[in-house]
């Protein structure tokens, strides 16, 4: 239980810096352009395609958030040993409900898939933010890997009980 | 005559009890909400197949625009050119990574059709007086459907590698690449297919058992 917490907890603390610093930097004919997470979120903002920005905003960023800070509150007062938090069963739900839309390990793969792609056109470096998201990738798929479903269940309705 | 061991299993329902989708708790039958999680109950989710069926029609429909029109408009001195699913697989395969090639391959063309083919035969062969009852392709149909509910989510790769792609090469006059419209519809075709293996209940597979043995 302490374990999952701690990892969800550091998946959210690289989630910040995977955001703001830059992911990817690219050179070609003396040209650099670095972008950022966010840029990749922005891509599709022109025109038609504005909700498709939300809805990988939400698929790579807000989903895995939401997922690993409601996993956090739900389970960090248990592993402290203290009464469940209020809405406990609640936040797991939620949770649960997230887990398939939170993509951020199949971003990781499109990103490599990309990076073929552009080789050939220019050179490539990363960023200190795609070395903090893969980790945080990994981490998060420890975290889920650690836990389980139907055990947390079980101890959130003992603990709740006392 | 089916189960590992040859015996019939016993279903929830035939023993008046009802388990909990979220949390595996089980309850007596009639219970409405869960009293570990606060979900509501159903012996089987109601509606189910009519929306695995809506979900997954809707899927195919904005398939079909997914691979006809542009997923990549890439211009490079003045010249633009536009490239679909398949065209960016072919691509791939000319610059010789055939490795990734057939990851996106696999990813955009194979488990969105094999989804298709899987949700469809599993909501077929689910309906209550079906003849296609084999007793011993129920573990089968279990695993058929975990696996589409795990693997649905992978599709989205190619979604993203065009969200990297045109954030990135903004080359001016060098080379630009910009997301084409296909795009869209790929993705809420992926998000349907999702949504259709989700509201197929599982419960349903083990019916045809409890028909059979009755």
């Amino acid at each position: 239980m302490t374990r999952i917490v701690m990892l969800a907890a550091t998946a959210l603390v690289l989630m910040v810096a995977a955001v703001f610093f830059p992911f990817l930097e690219l050179s070609a004919g003396g040209m650099v352009r670095r972008s950022s997470l966010l840029d990749a979120v922005l891509a599709f903002s022109s025109g038609m395609m504005l909700p498709l920005t939300f809805a990988v905003a939400a698929l790579i960023i807000v989903l895995p958030v939401i997922r690993l800070g409601t996993i956090v509150y739900a389970l960090a007062p248990m592993a402290l040993g203290w009464h469940p938090a209020k809405h406990a069963v609640a936040a797991f739900r939620v949770a649960q409900a997230l887990s398939p839309w939170a993509m951020a390990e199949i971003f990781i793969v499109g990103v490599s898939v990309a990076l073929v792609k552009v080789a050939g056109l220019a050179k490539l470096s990363f960023g200190p933010a795609f070395w903090t998201f893969t980790i945080l990738v990994l981490v998060t798929i420890l975290s889920d890997n650690y836990m389980c479903r139907l055990t947390v269940w079980k101890t959130l309705e003992e603990r709740r009980r006392r | 005559m089916s189960g590992t061991q040859g015996q019939t299993a016993l279903t929830a329902r035939q023993a008046g009890l009802v388990g909990c989708q979220s949390c595996g708790r089980v309850h007596a039958m009639g219970t409405s909400h869960c009293i570990r999680c606060g979900s509501a109950l159903h012996s089987r989710m109601p509606g189910s197949l009519q929306k695995v069926w809506a979900w997954l029609f809707a899927g195919m429909v904005v398939y079909i625009p997914a691979n006809i029109y542009p997923m990549l408009l890439t211009s490079s001195l003045g010249r633009t050119t536009e490239s679909t699913i398949i065209g960016g697989v072919i691509d791939l395969i000319d610059y010789g990574s055939f490795g990734v090639a057939l990851i996106v391959f696999v990813a955009s063309v194979l488990i969105p059709v094999g989804k298709f083919l899987a949700i469809g035969y599993l909501a077929l062969v689910v309906r209550p007086g079906s003849r296609i009852t084999k007793g011993s392709g129920l573990h089968g149909r279990q695993h058929l459907f975990e696996v589409v509910e795990f693997i649905g989510r992978w599709s989205m790769i190619d979604v993203f590698v065009v969200a990297i792609l045109s954030a990135l090469v903004q080359l001016d006059f060098a080379a630009t690449i910009n997301p084409g419209i296909a795009a869209v519809s790929f993705s809420l075709s992926v998000a349907f297919t999702m949504l259709a293996a989700q509201s197929f209940d599982p419960r349903l597979i083990w019916d045809a058992e409890e028909a059979q043995a009755a």
